[in-house]
């Protein structure tokens, strides 16, 4: 797949490749370290610039800071409920902060310019380790969080209304993780394919109705992963009677 | 044109799971930590310590407000009975000033008639007196005819 001239050199799509970082005998996806690294380098810099002065009368990046808080707080605080939910609050806004700004990040950035001996970089969710990575650490979440609330009353949760919900339940546990990671997943990546097809395509106008919707996406796609590790989390602790 | 080896290759493809994984979750965690200690937790103190302002001005600003409505409540009562009392004291004047107007009213009307009284007995007995003297001077002219009757005789 060599590409020589320019038009191809900004289409050129290369799915399921990837530039290969060997540490010791591992062997890692480089690209969705680097962009992730720049990416949430970005988020720290910003997040640093806006909480520098904190003022109580909240100013400019200050003001921003403590909408997206307070957003945060209020999934948190309505999936998990008021005792637990700013235990989790914390772990519920890193994930979806991760996953907005690795997705809004991996559209609205140019990654293709740059060249990469093998593979290119783009959105860190569009990469299925990313993304199960995030999903397993939710399920440890929950079950931590069932666990920790609740001690051994949590496995109740699996036969609550009735034992035949047992197997269902057990079978959710393998669910959710899939579901999580796999959707996400598969919204970035199809959106940076329908992209990337339609750039190579129709290189002009055309595909920026697809990258609007693109946005669209992937900000709904970060609040559903975090609006479903909250609730996924609440539902372990959750008591019932 | 397009590269499309899913699950052909031997090394790469889309669903190429390899040590990525755990390390991202450690980064993921790490972050966690990090936006914990840089993010949540002074904008957290910063907007709770506001709301807790807030809230407090407002439960502050209730109090003095019902304060003011109870002073409000005392004042209107204070108003209530001192009209209440000025209206009594305005209808005792009026009763008063009935009462001395009546009485005055008697006394006049006692003196009037005790001194047209006087001058009805003061006019009787003048008359009576007019009479008297009338009646003698009746009797000493008739004695003075009859006397000189007697002597022209």
């Amino acid at each position: 797949m060599f590409f020589n001239s320019l038009l191809t050199n900004f289409a050129a799509l290369e799915v399921g490749q990837h530039l290969y970082w060997q540490i010791g005998n591992i062997r890692i996806h480089g690209q969705v370290f680097l962009t992730s690294w720049i990416l949430l380098g970005a988020l720290l810099v910003f997040i640093s610039l806006g909480t520098k002065k904190m003022e109580n009368d909240p100013k400019g990046l200050q003001n921003l800071l403590e909408f997206l808080w307070d957003y945060i707080r209020d999934l948190a605080r309505t999936q998990i409920g008021e005792k637990v939910y700013r235990d989790w609050m914390p772990f519920i806004g890193t994930l979806f902060l991760f996953v907005f700004v690795s997705n809004w990040g991996g559209a609205l950035i140019p990654w293709r310019l740059i060249k990469l001996p093998s593979g290119e970089l783009g959105a860190p969710t569009a990469d299925i380790n990313t993304t199960i990575a995030l999903a397993l650490l939710v399920s440890l979440s929950y079950f931590y969080a069932g666990l920790s609330n609740k001690g051994w009353r949590y496995f109740e949760y699996y036969v609550h209304p009735t034992p035949i919900m047992l197997p269902f339940k057990i079978l959710e546990d393998f669910t959710k993780p899939l579901s999580l990671s796999f959707r996400l997943f598969g919204n970035i990546l199809a959106d940076e394919l329908v992209v990337g097809v339609l750039v190579f395509l129709v290189p002009l106008i055309l595909p920026i109705p697809v990258m609007f919707l693109g946005l669209f996406t992937s900000a709904i796609q970060a609040l559903i992963f975090a609006t479903l590790a909250a609730y996924y989390i609440g539902e372990a602790v959750e008591e019932h009677h | 044109m397009l590269a499309f080896d899913f699950f052909g290759t031997t090394e790469g493809g889309l669903f190429d799971i390899n040590a990525t994984l755990p390390l991202m979750a450690i980064q993921v965690v790490a972050l966690t930590y990090i936006l914990n200690a840089l993010f949540f937790k002074p904008v957290g103190n910063v907007v709770e310590k506001r709301e807790k302002f807030v809230s407090n001005n407002i439960i502050e600003a209730k109090n003095k407000l019902s304060e003011v409505e109870k002073l409000e409540a005392d004042l209107l009562s204070q108003l209530q009975s001192a009209r209440s009392e000025a209206q009594r004291i305005v209808s005792d004047a009026e009763n008063e000033s009935d009462k001395l107007y009546k009485e005055a009213l008697e006394l006049a009307n006692n003196e009037a008639n005790a001194s047209k009284e006087k001058a009805r007995l003061e006019i009787e007995s003048q008359t009576s007196a007019a009479r008297e003297q009338l009646a003698k001077q009746a009797g000493d002219l008739s004695e003075l005819i009859v006397n000189r009757l007697i002597l022209e005789k």
